[in-house]
Formats: structure tokens, C-alpha cells, sequence
């Protein structure tokens, strides 16, 4: 082997290992990675109450409620197996609606889930209004998951 | 690709390429700044916000295709030590750095009104911030040599370790939860964006690739001159 193709085989090698070490730490830290849990991840978890954490899913049709106190909001978050309730204090972000992706970050009190910031997520689809328009009308529009299904894939459960 | 590591060939083909890619640039630019702002359609959800896309998401391509050729232009160096393959990967690093730079600020201006946030510690914001700390790592560590050749080797090695980061900045979106979408272009199954915007979006992406070969060229060059001008200082001390 010339010098010349061991140092090719030094840096392959090299780069395949430090790809499955990286692959590793990944897989192995993929609670603090993500972003925020979905409903059916946070039954399936044991909660400290004390706990910030952010929860994901999209805010189910027909399901929010405004008051009793000023600006006080809830709703549910479903990801299609099972919904959490939120109940938030504050201004909603103006992506917020039914059927829309969100996270909330807070913590869990006596099964609902009180939040102090809520963001809205936004999907990949981009069009313009007249095509949404038209999809609409046509029935092509899936309401309630595409195209906001991005805010909590049923796999990404699966796979952890 | 033995033949233009060559210097006096590859600035003999760089010299014609030049004008003839700025023009590219230009036009590109124009052109895709115009239909990108003024002559696309607002987005269904997003309104006029959306043309902050046609600024961001081609100069994170950028950004991430710059790491790239640096890496790739770093494992040349190690493997052939061409001086040309060093003063490439040197050349490319400011450059990444400056995309990085516009795809996290204006990534942050699109956030704010969308999202409702500035900035949030999710694995696609992060390491696309790691990225940008890896260019200024990069150059600082190939800077920090009185030798550079020694600076190049230790920053490819930089870079080579680094490249780790692309495939996790560009799968991030599918492999965690995020709070930033997923791809609609490169993706596996078609873009999921309308062509009246996707037009703009691939002009603005031509444009910020023409800009990197622009830059490329003029870089290397001066870098060259600049290792020319070491060389005649040290002969000349040497005497």
C-alpha cells in the first residue's frame, strides 16, 4: 500500500468511525434532542411535576375554549392516538388555529398540561392562497392532519 | 482534476471563468430577487412573510454546500497534498461562515413572526449554529500557524470532523422532533412547494451558487498571491 492510499484508508476509516460514535451519542441522548413530546409520549413517561417540558401535536378541531379569566385559552393537542388539554394565559402567536401545528412548553398539573409559551409550528407545504383555496373545494384537503401533519409524525414514537 | 491542481492552469481557466460567472450572478439576482419579492404569490398561511424564504433557505444550501467542498478540498490536501486544495478550503471558509450568518439571521426574523420566537434550542437551529462555530473554529485553528502547511493539515483534520454535522443538519428535521419544518424540496417524494414559488426559490439558489464560485476564484487567487509573496519574502531574507 502506498502512503498515498493509507492515508485515504486512514481518513475513510477515521470518518466511518466518528459517523457510528456520533450515530451513538445521538440515539442515546434522543430524549434532550427532541423538541418536544407528543401525547401519546408523555402517557407512556413518567412525569415529575416539577418538570418543564414542551409537548407537540395539532390543536384539535372545535376543542378551544376561551376564559374565564382574561386572555386564558384551552385546548386540546392531538397527535391522532390521544389528546392532552392545554390551558394557557397570554398571547397566541397569529399562525395559531384549529387544526394547526403548535408546541407548548410547561409543565403537567392534575392531567392538564399549563403552559407558559406556545409557539405555532408551520408545515413544509407553501402555496398560494387561490391553490389552498381550490384544494379546498375540491376535497382534496385533508383537514386536521396534512398538510399540517408535521406537527407530530406517528413515527416519530416508533422509532426511539 | 490532477491537471488543474496545477496553478498556473487552473488560474489560466479561472480567469475565463470569472467574468463570465459574475454576470451569471448578477442576473440571477436581479431576476430572483425580483419574482422572489415582488412577483410570487404570498403564501396560504403565511402571507408576505414567506418571502423571507427565498433569502434563508438558499443560503443555508449554501452554507451547507460550501462545509462541503471545504471538507472535501481538506481530505484532498491530506491525500495529495496540492497546495491548491489547502488554499481552496481556506478560501471557502469565510464564505460558509458569511451564508451561515444570513440563514441564522434571517432565520430568526422569519421565526419571530411564524413561530412566535426568536431563537429555541432545536436540533436543526443548533446545529446549524455548531456549523457556524465550526467556520470560525476552522479559522482560527488554520491561522494559528507559523507553518501553513501545518495550519492546512490541522484544519482539514478540523473540517473532516466536522463534516459529521451536515448529514445531522439535513435529517434533523426527520429524525426528532423540531420545531422547524421539514424539507419540501429535497425531499424523497416531490417538492411540497407551488412551482410559482419554487421558480424564485431555484433563481435565488443559482444566484447564491454563482456568488460562491465568484468568490471561490477571487480568493483562491489572492491567497495564492499572498503564499507567493511568503515565498519571495523568505528567499529574499534567505540571501
Amino acid at each position: 500500500m502506498t502512503r498515498k492510499n493509507q492515508r485515504i484508508a486512514l481518513i475513510v476509516g477515521g470518518l466511518s468511525f466518528l459517523g457510528v460514535a456520533a450515530g451513538l451519542v445521538l440515539t442515546a441522548f434522543e430524549d434532550s434532542v427532541v423538541f418536544f413530546f407528543s401525547p401519546t409520549e408523555l402517557q407512556a413517561k413518567p412525569i415529575d411535576p416539577e418538570q418543564r417540558i414542551r409537548v407537540g401535536g395539532l390543536v384539535e378541531e372545535g376543542s378551544v375554549a376561551r376564559g374565564p379569566a382574561d386572555a386564558e385559552v384551552r385546548f386540546n393537542v392531538t397527535d391522532g392516538n390521544s389528546s392532552l388539554t392545554i390551558r394557557y394565559v397570554g398571547i397566541l402567536p397569529d399562525l395559531f388555529r384549529e387544526g394547526q401545528g403548535i408546541v407548548a412548553q410547561g409543565r403537567m398539573q392534575n392531567a392538564m398540561f399549563q403552559a407558559d409559551e406556545v409557539l405555532a409550528k408551520h408545515d413544509e407545504n407553501y402555496m398560494p392562497k387561490e391553490v389552498a383555496d381550490a384544494l379546498k373545494k375540491e376535497g382534496h384537503w385533508k383537514d386536521g392532519e396534512p398538510p399540517a401533519a408535521s406537527g407530530s409524525r406517528p413515527s416519530a414514537g416508533g422509532d426511539s | 482534476m490532477h491537471r488543474f491542481a496545477n496553478p498556473t492552469r487552473f488560474f489560466r481557466l479561472a480567469n475565463t471563468v470569472l467574468p463570465v460567472l459574475a454576470a451569471v450572478t448578477a442576473v440571477l439576482f436581479a431576476s430572483g430577487l425580483y419574482y422572489g419579492l415582488f412577483d410570487s404569490p404570498p403564501d396560504y398561511q403565511q402571507g408576505d412573510t414567506v418571502r423571507i424564504m427565498y433569502v434563508h433557505v438558499p443560503a443555508a444550501w449554501a452554507a451547507m454546500a460550501c462545509y462541503a467542498t471545504m471538507a472535501l478540498a481538506g481530505a484532498s490536501f491530506l491525500i495529495w497534498k496540492h497546495i491548491l486544495a489547502d488554499l481552496a478550503a481556506r478560501a471557502a471558509a469565510p464564505i460558509g461562515a458569511g451564508f451561515t450568518l444570513i440563514a441564522l439571521v434571517t432565520g430568526s426574523l422569519w421565526g419571530q413572526p411564524m413561530w412566535g420566537t426568536w431563537w429555541v434550542w432545536d436540533a436543526r437551529l443548533t446545529s446549524v449554529l455548531i456549523l457556524f462555530f465550526l467556520y470560525l473554529g476552522y479559522i482560527a485553528l488554520v491561522n494559528a500557524f507559523d507553518d501553513p502547511d501545518r495550519g492546512g493539515r490541522a484544519g482539514a483534520v478540523l473540517a473532516l470532523v466536522g463534516a459529521v454535522n451536515l448529514p445531522i443538519i439535513k435529517f434533523s428535521v426527520d429524525w426528532w422532533n423540531t420545531l422547524h419544518q421539514p424539507a419540501s424540496v429535497l425531499r424523497m417524494d416531490g417538492p411540497s412547494i407551488a412551482p410559482e414559488m419554487l421558480l424564485p426559490l431555484l433563481l435565488m439558489a443559482g444566484a447564491y451558487f454563482a456568488l460562491f464560485g465568484v468568490m471561490m476564484i477571487l480568493r483562491i487567487r489572492s491567497l495564492y498571491a499572498g503564499r507567493r509573496l511568503r515565498q519571495l519574502r523568505l528567499a529574499a531574507a534567505s540571501e
